[in-house]
C-alpha cells in the first residue's frame, strides 16, 4: 500500500507542483495519475519514488514511512519514459543491473535475468546491445530490469507515450496481463486519458498540483466530478452548455430538458452530455437542440457530427456520435449531410449537471 | 524548353565539355599545391634523418642510420622523451579527473551565473595564455619550490587546458540523459557506483578525446618546461630538440631531423591507437 499525507512540493522559483495532495493506493492496485502537461502528475511518481524531496507532508510505502529514505532504499522501481537502459551494457547486464548493486554473484543474477527475460519474449536478445532493439523490446527490458529486482511497488512513468500507435495498443494489454500476473501494486503516469480508462483499476485526474478525482474508470467517465474532469475524459470532448432552471424544466440551447433533482428556480448550470450518449434526430423535438450539420467526421464505425446550434442565449456547437447501423443514416444516405437541419436529443439518464463547476448530485 | 532552344544548344556541344575539363584541372592543380604544400615538410621528415647530410631542402638522400647512433650517444635525448611520456600521462590523468569531476558537477547542478562562469572560464584561457602569464607563474613556482619539478609542469600545463577540457566535457554529460542515473539511483546505486558504472562508461569517447589532446598539447608544448626546468635531465624532447645546435650556433640538422622523427612518432602512434579503438565518437546517447 502507498499512501500520502499533505505532500507539497514547492519548487526553486515557486512553482507549486503538488498542493497539500492526499492519496491512497491499496496493494496489488493498477493506479494511474492522469492529467495534462504541467498538473504535477510527474512530479507525484517522482517523489513517491524518491528522486525528489517533498517540500511537506509524508510518503508512506507498506508499513513504513519512507519520506527521508534515499531512492534505493524504498523497495520500488522505475520505468522511465526513455526507458534508460544503460547504453554501454548487454540486455542481460542490464536486467541484472539492481542485482548487481544489491551484490548478487554474477552466475545467479544472470540465471535470474535471464529466467524473467524468457518470461518477458526476450530470450533471443539476451546479448543485444540497447541500441540494437526496437521500442518495443527496450520497453520490455526497462520492465524486466524492474521486475528483476522484485520490488514493493513499480512506478512506470508515461510507459507508452514512445512508442508507435499500434505498438501502443499491444502494449496496453500487454502491461495490464502482466500486471494481472505479478499482482503488485503499480502506479503510472499518463497525459492519455484512453490509457488510464483502459489499463488502470483506478484513477486519480490531477490538475494544479491537486487530485480532481479518484474512482474506477467508469465512475470517472461515467460521473465526472467537475466540468475539468468532464472535458478531459472521453475520446471525443463532452459538450458542456450553459443552461438556467426556469419554469420547472432546464432550458439549454433551445432545449427545454427534465429538472433533475436539487436545483432552485433560476439558477444557472452547465449542462454536460457526452456525444457518445447524444442522438440524432432528423424531425423537430422540444427536448433537442436544433441545428445544422456543419461538419461530419467519419471514425469508422460511427460518425462525429457537429451541429451548429443557434438560441436565444447565444450559438454553441454540439457534437453527437452516430453509429453506423443505428439511426436515420441507414434510411436515408444522404443524412446526415453538412447544411442540413437536425435535431440532437440527449439521453437523459447520461446527462449530467454542473453548478459552479462541480457535479450536482440528487 | 521550346523548340527553338534544342538546335542552339545542340549548337556548341564541346564548349561545355572543355569548360568542364579546364575548370576540373585548375580544382586538381590547386588542390596539388595545397596537398604539396604541407606535404613537403613531412616527406623532409621521412628522408633527412636517415640522409648523411641533410639539408633544409628535401632531396634523394644518401642512406645512413648514423644519425641515430649519434642521438644515442647523447645522454639526455633519448631520456628526455621518457620525461615527455611522463609529463604528458601525468597531464592528462589530471586534466581528465578534474574535467570529468567539474563537467558532471557543473552539467548536473543548477547554479546561478554558470553558463557566464564557463564562458569566462573560456575566454580567459584562450586569451591570457600560458606566455602572457609565463612572469606571475614563475613567481608563483619560485614561492612554491616548484623550479625544476615535473610536478611544476604538469600543474602549470594542466591549469591552462582545464577550461577548454571543462567545457568540451561539459557538453558530452549534457547529452546524456539525466534518466540513466536516476534509474541507477532508484535501484540503490550510490553516487561512486553511478559515476563508475554509468556515467564514466557512457562518456568514456569523451574522456578519451580530451586524453589524447591533453597528451598532445603536453608533449608539444616548449615555453613552459623550457622556463621551468633547470636541470637538461628532467627536460622534455620538445626542449632538448631546441639544443641540437652547433658551438657555432648552426643547427644540427642530422640530429634535429632524426629526433624530429622519433619525437613525433609517440603522438601518432597514439592517435592511430585511439581513433580504432573509440572512433572519437558520441555512441552512448539515445536519439529517437
Amino acid at each position: 500500500m502507498i499512501s500520502l499525507h499533505g505532500l507539497t512540493k514547492v519548487f526553486p522559483g515557486g512553482v507549486r507542483a503538488l498542493d497539500s495532495l492526499d492519496l491512497e493506493i491499496a496493494d496489488g492496485e493498477f493506479f494511474a495519475l492522469l492529467g495534462p502537461s504541467g498538473c504535477g502528475k510527474t512530479t507525484l511518481l517522482r517523489t513517491i519514488a524518491g528522486l525528489e524531496t517533498p517540500t511537506s507532508g509524508t510518503v508512506t510505502i507498506g508499513a513504513a514511512d519512507v519520506t527521508s529514505l534515499p531512492p534505493g532504499r524504498r523497495d520500488v522501481a522505475m520505468v522511465f519514459q526513455d526507458y534508460a537502459l544503460f547504453p554501454h551494457m548487454d540486455v542481460t547486464a542490464n536486467i541484472s543491473y539492481p542485482l548487481r548493486i544489491k551484490k548478487v554473484p554474477r552466475a545467479e543474477r544472470e540465471a535470474r535475468a535471464a529466467e524473467v527475460a524468457a518470461r518477458l519474449g526476450l530470450a533471443e536478445l539476451l546479448e543485444r546491445r540497447p541500441g540494437q532493439l526496437s521500442g518495443g523490446q527496450q520497453q520490455r527490458v526497462a520492465l524486466a530490469r524492474a521486475i528483476a529486482c522484485h520490488p514493493a511497488a513499480f512506478l512506470f512513468d508515461e510507459p507508452l507515450s514512445n512508442l508507435d500507435a499500434r505498438m501502443r495498443l499491444e502494449a496496453r494489454t500487454f502491461l495490464k496481463r502482466l500486471q494481472r500476473e505479478l499482482a503488485v501494486t503499480t502506479v503510472f503516469v499518463t497525459h492519455d486519458q484512453g490509457e488510464a480508462l483502459a489499463m488502470a483499476d483506478r484513477v486519480a485526474v490531477m490538475s494544479a498540483g491537486r487530485i480532481v478525482q479518484v474512482g474506477t474508470p467508469a465512475e470517472v467517465f461515467r460521473r465526472p466530478s467537475t466540468t475539468f474532469v468532464a472535458s478531459f475524459i472521453g475520446s471525443t470532448p463532452m459538450n458542456l452548455l450553459p443552461g438556467v432552471v426556469r419554469d420547472g424544466a432546464l432550458r439549454v440551447a433551445g432545449g427545454a430538458l427534465p429538472l433533475p433533482a436539487g436545483l432552485a428556480d433560476g439558477e444557472e448550470v452547465v449542462y454536460g452530455l457526452r456525444p457518445e450518449y447524444t442522438d440524432l434526430s432528423p424531425s423537430p423535438r422540444p427536448d433537442a437542440f436544433a441545428g445544422q450539420v456543419s461538419v461530419v467526421e467519419n471514425l469508422g464505425t460511427s460518425s462525429l457530427v457537429t451541429l451548429e446550434v443557434t438560441s436565444p442565449d447565444g450559438d454553441h456547437l454540439v457534437q453527437a456520435v452516430v453509429p453506423e447501423d443505428d439511426g436515420p443514416g441507414r434510411d436515408a444516405p444522404a443524412w446526415p449531410v453538412a447544411g442540413g437541419a437536425a435535431w440532437a436529443v440527449p439521453r437523459h439518464p447520461r446527462a449530467l449537471v454542473y453548478r459552479d463547476g462541480a457535479l450536482v448530485t440528487a | 524548353m521550346t523548340a527553338r532552344d534544342l538546335p542552339a544548344r545542340a549548337g556548341r556541344p564541346g564548349d561545355g565539355r572543355v569548360r568542364h575539363s579546364v575548370a576540373a584541372i585548375g580544382r586538381a592543380t590547386f588542390l596539388a599545391a595545397v596537398t604539396g604544400f604541407f606535404a613537403l615538410p613531412m616527406l623532409w621528415l621521412a628522408s633527412a634523418p636517415f640522409d648523411a647530410h641533410p639539408t633544409i631542402t628535401t632531396s634523394v638522400p644518401e642512406l645512413t642510420l648514423a644519425n641515430f647512433r649519434a642521438l644515442l650517444a647523447n645522454p639526455y635525448l633519448l631520456s628526455s622523451l621518457g620525461n615527455s611520456v611522463l609529463q604528458a600521462a601525468a597531464g592528462a590523468v589530471l586534466v581528465v579527473t578534474l574535467a570529468a569531476t567539474a563537467a558532471y558537477a557543473l552539467s548536473r547542478v543548477r547554479i546561478p551565473g554558470r553558463d557566464a562562469l564557463l564562458y569566462l572560464l573560456l575566454l580567459l584561457s584562450s586569451v591570457v595564455t600560458g606566455t602572457a602569464a609565463m612572469v606571475p607563474i614563475f613567481e608563483l613556482a619560485t614561492r612554491l619550490n616548484l623550479i625544476d619539478t615535473h610536478l611544476g609542469v604538469v600543474l602549470t600545463l594542466s591549469g591552462g587546458l582545464l577550461p577548454a577540457a571543462i567545457f568540451i566535457l561539459k557538453d558530452f554529460m549534457d547529452g546524456t540523459p539525466t534518466s540513466y542515473e536516476e534509474s541507477a539511483r532508484v535501484f540503490g546505486a550510490r553516487p561512486l557506483q553511478i559515476l563508475w558504472h554509468i556515467v564514466v562508461p557512457v562518456i568514456r569517447p569523451g574522456l578519451a578525446t580530451i586524453a589524447v589532446w591533453t597528451v598532445a598539447s603536453v608533449w608539444g608544448s616548449f615555453l613552459t618546461p623550457f622556463i621551468l626546468l633547470r636541470d637538461p635531465a628532467k627536460a622534455p624532447g620538445a626542449v632538448i630538440l631546441y639544443t641540437l645546435y652547433t658551438e657555432g650556433g648552426a643547427p644540427r640538422l642530422d640530429l634535429i631531423s632524426a629526433f624530429s622523427l622519433l619525437y613525433s612518432l609517440p603522438v601518432v602512434l597514439m592517435y592511430l591507437f585511439v581513433s580504432r579503438k573509440y572512433g572519437f565518437r558520441f555512441h552512448g546517447g539515445i536519439k529517437r
